[in-house]
């Protein structure tokens, strides 16, 4: 059975902001017996479009779905696990961690040095603008979330500052084609993540700065810099009531425009050996991320410039009801390609589970076929 | 790999960073340097020992440096100024990471020059202008480097090195500094 706290798509219904859009297009939308199969492949599903597919997923899969059933507690115990939950407990031999990685807003320590005039909020929070105090807006972090608040605060009049630490730079579109077709055609998503380098690495990477927009925008620093945003370091500390910014953005820029060089030159590569030159438009370089002028190293937080601080700083998985002894001491699940540490307990959807599309709605189904064979064969030697 | 070139144990770093992944306690280093006033602004500091991997460390041999301040400062010009061990520091931190990343990356060296430039408003130190800070308005570190690598790949080792460098990160982030009287 499938155990949900809320309703189907809960996240997508109670926890994303009104102008969120999913990052993939909607022909990437494929889940096992259901498509995208609207008038606009290359769009991208609001968060209600989402909510619709994924309710529609529930219906066509027929999934045991127990919505409004909270889990509290699970432990080993009898032949398998012990599952307590708000509707009574549970007996069952295996147990499939679905929760995601983004139950909790993980925000910096600091944030409790922030002066109690500066209104503070997390990504969960945030629904529009329109909620926000007038006036000037740091949002915090470069990411997809961070960028897209960023750039939609400033489109509602307000002065905006991005604190910018490490960040995926990506256009849009690439020789004529979103650039997560590249990343799916190309293969690049499915580099299997026991062939990935360093997976510590690549399973902490901010998700890249995309936004799905119906004009295929890219928005990327320079784009929000063109916008009137003012772009500082990374923030380190708040001191006396002002918040310092580190002195090493340019090299956050130099980063990030290195990286995407080489993913686009692996992408020429690709296209060139396996015959897509004809399909696609000539090669692009996009300009440098532009340097300002100079930076700010320091704001201070109690001049009434800053109303609020947004913290689009990434997330956390929420293990407290896990009371099994598979979590690391950074609040990681212990895990093998989905295969947790602890006999019969699994886990999907979590940051290059198997492979770099795992947390792609296109990302589940491979995944989810390999961590159940798994599960089966445990099932078959333990009968 | 190992036939790489520049002079880097990089197999000894790396199995440092794993033995130290399980024993974060062994990875706490205290530095340390002695100073001493010698008269005008000129001050020996001595460096010999530290402490790391849980024991008293130390240097094969105690290095001194001499710090002064130029002529045109009416000093003695007895050693450089502190403010430019500040430059020191940064070329030699960004320099040794640029060979470590270079050798993990199978890249060998031919040379590696660098000049830093600290753009510095002496108004400041003076008193003579209160908006103006004490410290560097400006650092700019300018690289040659000749390696058998293309130019994009000398631009991600020169970035990487200041991913990972200590100096880099003091000068550029706020750190806690306590002086006091013992």
């Amino acid at each position: 059975m499938v155990l949900e706290r809320g309703e189907v798509a809960n996240s997508w219904r109670r926890e994303r902001w009104e102008s969120l859009r999913l990052l993939t297009p909607n022909w990437q939308s494929r889940l096992p017996g259901l498509r995208y199969e609207g008038p606009d492949p290359d769009g991208y599903m609001s968060a209600g479009e989402v909510t619709a597919f994924i309710e529609r997923f529930a219906n066509v899969s027929r999934a045991p779905v127990r919505t409004g059933v909270n889990v509290t507690s699970v432990r080993p115990g009898g032949d398998g696990y012990h599952v307590t939950t708000s509707r009574g407990k549970i007996g069952c031999r295996t147990v499939v961690i679905a929760s995601g990685a983004c139950n909790r807003s993980a925000v910096p320590r600091f944030s409790g040095a922030v002066p109690a005039s500066v209104e503070q909020l997390t990504p969960f929070d945030y629904r529009g603008p329109a909620q926000l105090p007038d006036g000037g807006v740091l949002v915090v972090g470069a990411s997809a979330t961070g960028v897209q608040l960023a750039a939609e605060l400033r489109g509602s009049g307000r002065p905006v500052t991005l604190s910018v630490g490490e960040h995926v730079r990506l256009p849009r579109t690439y020789r004529g084609r979103d650039v997560l077709w590249w990343m799916d055609a190309s293969g690049l998503w499915d580099q299997r993540y026991d062939e990935v380098e360093d997976l510590t690495r690549a399973r902490r990477l901010p998700s890249p700065q995309l936004v799905g927009t119906p004009g295929r925008a890219t928005l990327d620093l320079n784009a929000l810099t063109s916008m009137g945003v003012a772009l500082v370091g990374r923030w380190a500390a708040v001191r006396d009531g002002r918040a310092l910014f580190s002195g090493g953005l340019r090299n956050m820029f130099s980063l990030a425009d290195l990286k995407m060089e080489r993913l686009l030159d692996t992408f020429d590569e690709w296209a060139k050996t396996d015959g897509y030159e004809a399909e696609v438009g000539p090669p692009e370089r996009f300009a440098p991320t532009r340097v300002p002028e100079s930076t700010r190293l320091q704001l201070d937080l109690r001049s009434g410039e800053i109303r609020a601080v947004v913290w689009a700083t990434g997330f956390r998985p929420d293990y407290g009801w896990l009371d099994v002894p598979v979590v690391d001491a950074k609040g990681q699940l212990r895990h093998d390609g989905g295969v947790v540490d602890c006999p019969g307990l699994y886990a999907l959807g979590l940051p290059v589970l198997r492979r770099r599309r795992s947390t792609f709605i296109c990302g589940i189904e491979d995944d989810a076929r390999e961590v159940i064979e798994h599960l089966a064969r445990f099932l078959a030697v333990r009968r | 790999m190992t036939e790489v070139t520049n002079g880097v144990n990089v197999q000894a770093l790396l199995e440092a960073r794993d033995a130290l992944k399980a024993a974060p306690e062994a990875a706490q280093f205290t530095w340390r340097a002695s100073a001493k006033w010698q008269g005008g602004v000129h001050s020996t500091m001595k460096v010999r020992s530290f402490f790391g991997l849980g024991e008293e460390q130390g240097h094969n041999e105690e290095w001194s440096f001499e710090a002064d301040h130029p002529e045109v400062f009416a000093a003695e010009d007895n050693g450089i100024t502190p403010i430019e061990y500040l430059l020191v520091g940064l070329a030699s931190c960004l320099t040794g990471g640029i060979a470590s990343i270079a050798e993990n990356r199978g890249i060998r060296l031919r040379s590696v020059e660098s000049t830093v430039e600290g753009a510095h408003d002496i108004r400041g130190i003076l008193g003579a202008d209160s908006d103006v800070r004490n410290g560097f308005d400006d650092i700019k570190v300018t690289f040659t480097i000749d390696a058998d690598a293309s130019r994009q790949e000398i631009e991600a080792l020169v970035a990487q090195s200041q991913k990972r460098s200590a100096v880099f990160d003091a000068l550029t982030n706020p750190t806690n500094v306590t002086v006091e009287v013992a």
